[in-house]
């Protein structure tokens, strides 16, 4: 069956209005709640959300010697802020979730195919 | 008996390639393979059909031997590998026996929506639809949208990657998802008739346009806007032969002799329009089919009923608020208020590069008698419309058709 990456960015600076605490809870009650309906679903592969960019660390090789440097990689505006893998028939499914996950966490999801098991 | 040569076979081509394309990627869920099969085939027929004469189903005669062509490449080609790495999602559901040449459902409406699925750009969709089901050469599509070859075979060969890639489906979409995925694939060929409103290919693209909008009526008779597109296509193609004068220039509505245009059309259009106001399920498309109507069905000119196409447009303002749209209804406004009022209303909208919004205001400052400012307006009209204008234009409908796609 396909996998899909379903990525949410985040953009720098552009922080959102702080939540109250019940805004949060209720935010992350929705969150568990979708991932148990693509749990159900048989949908869900894996999940997670990331600490902010300049949390992230680079290891790259050049010329035989490993470099470690402060990340991240690209330096962009955007940063990938959480992602969920999914497994399912289509990508119209895959777009079906990906709807749920925009609506939930008010960000735009990136519908990426995996490489290995579609046969692209 | 017809004389087979290249010419005839080139019409079958055109008339039963797409079927036959469709078939086959239902069989091997694959494009690519479908396509060479079926190009194969007609490389075949080219050859014997003009020494042994057409065969009784021609259509039918080209996908069996574009389907034994593809079983054969891929027994050399698979060599232990396993065939199901080909796989499109296909729908078998109503598929007697998969596998099977025979029209179950018909193919073409799966190979519409993924050509138009809304993952791939307009002008992907497009180039997919004329290539795929309107049998076009990539040649051809490239000159129908004024771009080079291999700029047109690049996106063909990246839309067709990533419906294999990201597993598009070969699939009529359900009920809940049709309005949605119904909207790119009317948007497709109304820009498909309208890339044959100019360029060199045009009568092809016209008569593709109502040939794709006439079979998809065909398969969906429950989808109003449908129907209404094929009635705003023929009604528009109603008028074709009367809009151009002998040296090319463009003959307007009130210039055109009436008596030629095109009645068979004509009726055709009206019945399906009548058909529409019975069942009463408006959109955008039956609105501007009932609004040429109107039009259709007048006289002349002046006996023109515009306060019925000033209410259509309202409606359909209402629907789709574009900025062509207001600009067209100021048109009419201008018959019914004059063109003072309608005047107000144009100099609001921001449409300043597309060549139609100058035209119109300045016939409306002419009208006023407001002459130095309406021959700027003609000025900056002719100069958008000159040499690179067709572009700018087939570039302009793209984006409209993509702001009312994502409406």
């Amino acid at each position: 069956m396909p996998r899909y990456l379903l990525s949410a960015h985040t953009v720098d600076g552009q922080a959102r209005e702080p939540m109250t605490d019940e805004q949060m809870q209720h935010s992350w009650a929705e969150i568990q709640a979708l991932e148990a309906e693509m749990k159900s679903a048989g949908a869900w592969v894996f999940s997670g959300r990331l600490h902010d960019a300049d949390t992230a660390t680079v290891v790259r090789e050049s010329g035989g010697e490993i470099l470690t440097t402060d990340g991240p990689f690209v330096e962009a505006r955007e940063h990938l802020g959480g992602f969920y893998i999914i497994e399912t028939a289509d990508l119209d499914a895959a777009l079906g979730w990906a709807a749920k996950v925009t609506r939930t966490i008010s960000a735009p999801i990136e519908v990426w195919p995996f490489a290995d098991t579609a046969g692209g | 008996m017809p004389i087979v040569d290249g010419a005839l076979i080139g019409r079958i081509f055109r008339e039963e390639s797409g079927r036959s394309v469709a078939t086959l990627i239902r069989i091997f869920g694959d494009i690519d393979v479908a396509e060479d099969a079926v190009q194969e085939a007609f490389a075949l027929a080219l050859r014997r059909w003009p020494v042994d004469g057409l065969p009784p189903n021609p259509g039918g005669w080209i996908t069996t031997t574009a389907r034994n062509r593809a079983i054969d490449h891929l027994r050399r080609e698979a060599r232990g590998r396993e065939l199901s790495r080909l796989a499109l999602p296909v729908d078998r559901s109503d598929d007697a026996s998969p596998g099977e040449v025979g029209p179950v459902q018909d193919d073409r409406l799966r190979l519409i929506f993924t050509c138009c699925h809304p993952a791939l750009s307009v002008e992907a969709q497009v180039g997919l639809t004329l290539r795929l089901l309107g049998g076009l050469t990539t040649g051809e599509v490239a000159r129908a949208f004024l771009v080079a070859e291999p700029t047109m075979a690049k996106r063909l060969v990246r839309a067709k990657h990533k419906i294999k890639a990201a597993n598009i489906p070969y699939r009529v979409p359900s009920e809940a998802e049709l309005p949605e995925r119904l909207r790119p694939v009317l948007a497709v060929l109304y820009l498909t008739y309208n890339a044959g409103t100019g360029g060199p290919s045009g009568d092809d693209l016209r008569h593709e346009g109502i040939r794709l909008a006439r079979i998809l009526a065909n398969l969906m008779p429950d989808e109003a806007e449908v129907a209404g597109l094929l009635a705003l296509l023929l009604l528009t193609e109603s008028r074709w032969a009367v809009r151009f004068a002998r040296d090319g220039s463009l003959i307007l509505l009130r210039d055109q002799d009436r008596a030629m245009w095109d009645r068979t059309m004509i009726e055709e259009g009206m019945a399906i329009v009548r058909a529409c106001l019975r069942r009463n399920q408006p959109g955008p498309y039956q609105i501007q089919a009932a609004i040429n109507a109107v039009h259709a069905d007048a006289a002349s000119i002046e006996s023109t009923d515009w306060s019925q196409i000033l209410a259509l447009y309202d409606q359909l303002l209402a629907l789709a608020p574009t900025q062509v749209v207001a600009m067209n209804r100021a048109i009419a406004l201008a018959e019914v208020q004059g063109p003072e009022a309608a005047l107000a209303i144009i100099d609001d909208l921001d449409l300043d590069g597309y060549h139609l919004f100058h035209a119109t205001r300045a016939d409306l400052l002419r009208r006023l008698g407001r002459l130095d400012e309406a021959a700027l307006a003609y000025a900056r009209a002719a100069t958008l419309a000159g040499a690179d204008a067709e572009r700018a234009f087939l570039l302009q409908r793209v984006e409209l058709a993509q702001s009312a796609t994502e409406r």
